[in-house]
Formats: structure tokens, sequence, C-alpha cells
């Protein structure tokens, strides 16, 4: 187990007072390694960028305490605080050239004017961008612009990387390319990032964990393959990528798999979840590429929609719906047509019951 | 929806026309005003020939160079000021922090510019008889920088509503402490909006007659008095000379103005 780099105990944020108070952050409390890529994931208005900017020291809490590296940090300005964010929208200083923005934090410091040249030069040369240092930020595209605040935040060396949706206003081809670079500069470099986003591929493509945020809360917390395989919650499995929610009985209980009956009497088995027992109703949520099809049996295809890689089928039985997705890999075309009668093939790993 | 035209007033028949009276009536005065500088007469309206020793008299006269150097103190020493204080209370009113009677403030500030003037000079003269101040240099560049305030504060407070908070986030997030963020971010930004106020501070000095009447004293005479005085003994060309010369100033003040808010809108997006 390495270093804690952060350590959130028990956040409030309350914004406001009154009728009109608005709670940003209900009672969050999570821990962020040493050398961690951590993401805030989460829909807009979920508390994600409250707590990066409580994190920085642009807000204080109204209640509970941060800890970096070991010290707590209540009170402090966000210049005391060893950490160094990307803003959305770069937030260069347009009055000075890239060099002088680069070198900013390092001249605030107090540091020798060689001292600040060679981390500047370091610095431009991370992001690749050492010939544009006599320019001025106005000179630059937006995608440039974004690697300067990414050079300026690092050029003072921080021990923690707070990065507020830096790429969203990039478009999706540079959005792309710039997740991998980001994960190698976090690789390369050492620094715990921080990365707030509300875009689920950002995260799951980028991040060693993930704290999925909504309403204020955190719902889950995991690696991406956590998240996305074993999600705790409907909130969860919803935000990330696409479920089917089934209401289902618990039929039999066969150590740790508990078998559920769903509305058209299919039996369908999944991991045991919390203390339930046989008879208690339970949703259960079903990745729609995690569902096997072969031909005939008990369901109806309804509609069939060609995704260009996959095909998606919603198929009925009974008064039961389910969304299912199959790779057009070898055939190029779908492998059923509507009315075609199915049989799915559903194993219990693939399937998640819900906490909630 | 119709396809009619709208409505607009540059097409009513004798727009053109009525428009180049209306510039005519505006500037023919100063034109005269800036061509007879130049007569040779020493009876201002009697045109004998061109000459620039009126312009060479007024440059030479003691009194219109003291009166000169009075206005040029004045309205540099009260810009200073009102800028300084402008800047302070924009600094504090022109940003999102809300509190109670952040609008009052705000029209407090900005009272001035329509209160009728020769009601401040009344008041003015008063406060100094009350409090006791003597009328002189010092009571003119009070006066002035009480009513160039909000002269200075409208730029610098548009200049500051149209700047991204989030600058001042980056600084302080580098380890700027908040008088490094204001020294090297907040008021470089804010450079445009303090220079356009301190144009136009100079200017209205430069240019003040009631509240200046009132309070000047022996030896604070201005040049708009100075002129005052000289035409109550009969116009000469030199009046024209230095009233020549105060437009020209204005006029250089006034454009540079308008070029630094220009500037600042294209900068702002």
């Amino acid at each position: 187990m390495s270093a804690t780099a952060i350590a959130a105990n028990n956040l409030v944020k309350i914004f406001g007072s009154g009728p009109n108070a608005v709670t940003a952050l209900d009672n969050v409390s999570l821990t962020i390694s040493d050398n961690e890529f951590f993401t805030l994931l989460g829909p807009s208005g979920c508390g994600k960028t409250t707590l990066l900017r409580l994190i920085a020291g642009f807000e204080q809490p109204t209640e509970g305490d941060i800890e970096i590296f070991g010290s707590a940090v209540a009170g402090l300005p966000p210049y005391e605080r060893p950490v160094n964010t990307v803003f959305q929208h770069y937030a260069l200083f347009p009055h000075m050239n890239i060099a002088e923005n680069v070198g900013f934090g390092l001249k605030m410091l107090g540091r020798e004017q060689r001292e600040i040249d060679e981390a500047v030069t370091t610095s431009l040369s991370l992001v690749k961008m050492e010939e544009f240092a006599t320019r001025t930020p106005a000179q630059l595209s937006g995608g440039q612009q974004q690697r300067i605040a990414l050079a300026r935040a690092l050029a003072p060396r921080p021990k923690v990387l707070l990065l507020d949706e830096p790429l969203s206003a990039l478009d999706l081809k540079l959005r792309q390319a710039m997740r991998t670079e980001l994960k190698t500069l976090q690789r390369d470099t050492g620094i715990t990032f921080v990365f707030v986003t509300h875009d689920q591929e950002e995260a799951l493509t980028m991040s060693d964990r993930i704290a999925v945020m909504s309403a204020g809360l955190i719902q889950q917390i995991g690696t991406a393959r956590d998240i996305y395989e074993r999600p705790d919650n409907r909130f969860v499995a919803d935000f990330i990528g696409d479920s089917n929610f089934i209401s289902a009985t618990i039929d039999v209980i066969d150590s740790d798999v508990a078998h559920c009956v769903i509305g058209n009497g299919l039996t369908i088995p999944t991991q045991l979840v919390g203390d339930h027992r046989v008879g208690d109703t339970v949703t259960l949520a079903i990745r729609p590429e995690k569902i096997g099809l072969s031909g005939g049996g008990d369901w109806i295809i309804k509609e069939s929609i060609y995704l260009g890689t996959d095909t998606s089928y919603r198929i009925a039985s009974g008064t039961q719906e389910m969304t299912v997705r199959e790779q057009n890999a070898r055939t190029g075309t779908a492998r059923f047509n509507v009315g075609d009668a199915v049989s799915l093939d559903v194993a219990a790993q693939t399937t998640t019951m819900l906490r909630d | 929806m119709s396809k009619k035209k709208s409505f607009t007033l540059g097409e009513l028949p004798g727009a053109k026309i009525w428009t180049l009276a209306f510039f005519i009536y505006l500037y023919a005065p100063m034109v005269v005003l800036v061509v007879y500088s130049f007569n040779e007469n020493r009876r201002v309206m009697n045109w004998t020939g061109f000459s620039l020793d009126w312009y060479a008299k007024a440059f030479a006269n003691d009194n219109i160079q003291r009166a000169a150097w009075n206005s040029l103190m004045i309205a540099l020493v009260a810009t200073v000021c009102a800028v300084t204080i402008a800047t302070l209370a924009a600094l504090i009113l022109g940003r999102r922090n809300n509190f109670r009677g952040k609008d009052t403030s705000t029209g407090l500030i900005s009272l001035p510019l329509v209160v009728p003037e020769i009601a401040t000079a009344v008041a003015t003269l008063c406060f100094f008889a009350v409090v006791g101040i003597q009328l002189g240099l010092i009571s003119v560049i009070i006066a002035h920088t009480v009513f160039c305030i909000p002269f200075a504060f409208l730029p610098i407070r548009a200049r500051l509503e149209g700047m991204d908070d989030t600058l001042e986030q980056a600084s302080r997030d580098l380890y700027a402490n908040d008088w490094q963020t204001f020294r090297y971010v907040t008021l470089p930004l804010l450079m445009p909006g303090i220079f356009a106020g301190a144009m136009l501070s100079f200017i209205i000095s430069i240019d003040d007659f009631i509240i200046t009447l009132m309070v000047a004293g022996a030896g604070s005479t201005t040049l708009p008095l100075y002129i005052y005085g000289m035409i109550r003994r009969g116009i000469t060309p030199e009046v024209n000379v230095i009233s020549t010369v105060m437009l020209a100033i204005s006029i250089v003040f006034i454009t540079a103005y308008w070029l630094l808010t220009r500037r600042q809108s294209v900068t702002t997006h």
C-alpha cells in the first residue's frame, strides 16, 4: 500500500443559507493514494468540482477536513497548498507569454531565474511545446493552450495535480489523443492526478480508480473494471454504460450464487450481494453485451438496430423486455431478424445484484 | 411576417441636409475659433492676415504660463488620487462578492455625474469654510479629485466586470499570495480600464470652470478661469490661442480614451 496523498474525512459543503441553501457535498470521505490517477466522475451538479475546489483551497468545507500527505490543510489558502490546478478553460494569463505563464508558479515561490528557466524548458518539453515559449496565449489554439495550462501546473512539481474537466473544450479527436497523453504524463512524472469529468469513457480509459458521484454523495469507488462489472447501485449501473434493470425474486441460494426468477419464469443466476434470503425481491443489472443469444427459444426479437461495430436487439418474452448487444465481428450483418425466436445465455458472474 | 422595411430615421426627406446643418451648428464655432487664433489683427473678428504672433505671445505670457502650470498640476494630482480611489472602489463593487449596500454604494459613487455642478460647487465651498481649509491649490485639488472619481470609476468597473476571475484563482493556485495576485495578475489586466479612467479624469479636471471658480484662491487660477478673466478685458486672438491649445489637448486625450476602451472590448470578446 503506497502513501496516502489525499484523505477527505466527512466533507460537507453547503452553499448559501436558509431556504436557499444547496448541499453540494453530503458527508463525503475518500482516500487517494500517492502516484494514483484518480477520477471523480458524475453528472453536472453532482459535487465533483466542489470536491476538487475544496482540495485546491478555493472553497472551505462547511464540515469535515482534508489532509494532503498527512498534513491538515483546513483554512490554508490555495497558495499554501502543494497542489496545482488545470482549469477547464485553461485560465492562461493573457498579458504574459508562454514561458512567463509556465514559470509563474516558481517565480511566486521565489526561485532563482536560472532554475525557473530550466523548469520552464522541462515542462514545455513534457507537453511537446518547446518552440512556443515566446508566443502569447492568444496566438495558440485550444489544444495548445490546454498543453500550456498543463505545463504551467506541472512546472512547480506539485505533489498533487488537480484537473477540472480539462478536455471538455477540445474536439473529439484531440480529446482522445490527450487521454493517452495525460495517462503517460501521470506515469512518467509520478504525480498524483485527481481528474474531474462527466465523460465516462474518459474516466474508464485513464483512471487507476474512479469515484462515481451523484447528488453530493460518492456512489461507488473502484477500478474501471469494478465499476463497470460490479456496480453497487442503480445509479452507477445506469450512468456507466448501459444496463438492463430487471426485477427478480430469489428462488434458490446455492452458497454465493442466487438463482433469481424474472417476470417470464426464466431463472437467472447471479452473485449474492448483502444478506438477502429466498423469496426477497431484488433488482438485477445485466449489461446488454454480456447476454449470449442462440436460435430458438422463448424470446422474440422485437427490434434490431445496426450500430456499426454492434447490433442492438430489443427482445421480449411475455411482459419482460431486455436489450442485447452483439458484435458484428465476422458476418458484418445481424445474425437475427425481427420476429426470430431466441434463447438467452447468462452467466452468474456477468449479472449484478444491486444493493438498492 | 411582412417584408415591409422597418422605419429608419435616415430615410426621411431632408435628413441628410438636417444632419449636415446640425454638424455645422456644432462645429463651425470651433472652426472659427481655431482659424482666428491665426489672425494677425488685435481685434479678433477683423481678419487681416495669417500670423503665429499670438501663439508666440500667449506662450511667452507669464500669467498664462502660471495658469497652465496650475491646470496641469491640479489635473495630474487629482487624476492620480481619483484613479486610486476609483480603482479601490471598483475592486470591491465590480466583483461578484455581494454585500448589503453594494448597489447603494455604486449609486453614491456615480451620483456626482448627475448632481448640478453649481450645487456641488457651493456645497464644496461651504464644506471648506466649515472644516477650515484655506482656498488655494490644495482645495482645488481636493474638489477636482471628488468630481473625477465617478469618471475614473466607470471604465475601471466595466473592465473588471469583463474580467474572468479564474485568472486570479489560477494565480493563487500557483503560489501567489493576495498581494502578488493583485500586483501580477489583477492590476496588469485592469490597466486599460485604469488608463481610460485617467484620461477621462484628466480632461474633466483640465476643463472644469464652475467648481474651480468657487474654490480657487489667490495663486491657484487655472486656464479656464484665466481665459474667462481675459474675455472680460476684451477678446484678443490670445484667447483663441489658449482655447485652441486646450481643444487640441482634449481631442488627444479623448481619442486615446476611445482607442483604449475599443481595444478593451476586442480583447475580452
